[in-house]
């Protein structure tokens, strides 16, 4: 019955959208204490404070909503809704199992889901411009400059797998991918996922907010609900430029018994790379904002570029 | 109707999903949670002294040349896409590679170019 296989298929997503970035904040938690040498939140629910999120949550909800006298009110209360909902709409497209375990085929897929993840920063842009606060002014323009850095290499090194694939659909390119692919394709995995990561303004390229330089960027006087959307967004963003990695360049469900337990490797490459990124909160400090500038241009843009050449060349002279 | 609006209306659905949960947590929000403003409150927060000075400051865009850049290199490689997905087609092969060597050159030399202007330093 087609009305409900896409109410079930919609469900299925507004639960991923709603679950997956909890589950990664809570590893964020537990990863970040072990590697620091503490426990993390240990109480909230009793087993290893695994409710703790959910706590914060009900804390953010209950919390005054205060939009500050100066902001641009509307634009202002908007920005949180501008910055989460694209996430939601990126998860339709991204492909879970074989055989059409997918939200919904997109024709343009890859192309459709870097157009809208691009509009997700935008919230962020919205939110420093109407806090009418010059710390938010400041994070802001960050985050715009860091968007334009950082969508370059990332569009060039997706192009780079639609060289390869001959399609621009997600699970087209899945059912074309060849394990060869992951030393064909390394570079180019590379970039997308680093400016991925930096996207979403993770450490160390968390430059735009940056809580010991300038408050806290755009999000400075947000608070509440409102601030929790933007929270929710940063987490959201982690599932899903770690799941696109892993389909444009892991292979997504590729593995052992693929047709049985492709949704397993599907997750657990996105899990590893959602490891990874908590991990490079942890590792590394923060990099200066034109560090994190000649960083795109000079190194990440002519790596992309390089992976284009090589993929040209392997596909139309060895296949 | 065909295959194509069937996927993208499936996407609004999506979309209109987004809405109304944002619109349902806002709501539910509004009703759980106090409202009580005072003038401090609103106020801009600026490390807790009054705030100086306009609530718009101007700043110095000095991002502005690489804006510029970017729109040049992100328009150029939107071409790419559906330029990828024919490039090795049969009959094609050769000189397509050519032509990409001849657009990746273009996309270098305005890079060089940029970097040669100083645009890519920032100190």
């Amino acid at each position: 019955m087609e009305f409900f296989d896409v109410a079930w298929r919609l469900l299925v997503v507004m639960l991923a959208f709603l679950v997956l970035p909890l589950l990664v904040g809570q590893a964020e938690h537990k990863v970040m204490a072990h590697m620091q040498g503490r426990v993390g939140p240990m109480h909230a629910g009793g087993f290893h404070g695994w409710a703790q999120l959910v706590a914060d949550g009900v804390k953010f909800a209950q919390k005054e909503d205060i939009v500050p006298a100066a902001a641009d009110r509307r634009v202002f209360q908007l920005a949180p809704a501008v910055a989460l909902v694209p996430y939601l709409i990126v998860l339709i497209a991204i492909p879970v199992a074989p055989n059409g375990v997918v939200g919904q085929v997109v024709d343009a897929g890859i192309f459709f889901v870097l157009a809208v993840l691009g509009v997700g920063v935008l919230g962020q842009v919205m939110g420093g411009w109407a806090s009418a606060n010059k710390y938010s002014l400041l994070g802001g323009m960050r985050t715009a400059a860091q968007l334009m850095a950082y969508e370059l290499p990332l569009l060039l090194a997706a192009a780079s797998v639609v060289m390869a694939s001959g399609t621009l659909s997600l699970p087209g390119i899945l059912d074309v991918w060849q394990w060869w692919w992951l030393p064909w394709q390394l570079v180019g995995a590379f970039v997308f996922f680093v400016a991925g990561v930096a996207e979403l303004h993770r450490p160390p390229f968390d430059a735009p907010l940056a809580p010991e330089e300038i408050i806290f960027g755009p999000l400075t006087e947000y608070g509440g609900l409102r601030f929790a959307f933007f929270m929710l967004s940063e987490y959201a963003g982690i599932v899903v430029i770690s799941a696109l990695t892993s389909v444009l360049f892991l292979g997504g469900w590729h593995g052992p018994f693929a047709d049985q337990l492709g949704w397993l490797w599907m997750l657990l490459k996105t899990a590893a790379l959602c490891f990874l990124v908590i991990w490079m909160r942890v590792a590394w400090p923060r990099l200066r904002a034109d560090q994190i500038q000649r960083f795109a241009w000079t190194c990440l843009v002519p790596l992309a570029l390089a992976q284009i050449a090589l993929t040209g060349v392997v596909k139309v002279v060895f296949l | 109707m065909p295959d194509y609006f069937h996927g993208y209306s499936v996407v609004g659905l999506v979309a209109v999903l987004g809405a109304v949960f944002v619109a349902a947590a806002f709501t539910g929000g509004r009703l759980l949670r106090p409202v009580a403003p005072t003038r401090e409150k609103m106020l801009t927060y600026e490390c807790g002294v009054d705030p100086v000075g306009d609530d718009w400051a101007h700043t110095q865009v000095r991002y502005y040349v690489y804006a510029f850049l970017y729109v040049i290199f992100a328009i150029d490689s939107i071409f790419l896409f559906p330029w990828a997905t024919i490039f090795a087609a049969v009959g094609f092969g050769a000189a397509t590679l050519v032509e990409m060597f001849i657009f990746l050159g273009l996309l270098a030399i305005g890079l060089l170019y940029a970097y040669k202007k100083g645009v890519l330093t920032w100190t």
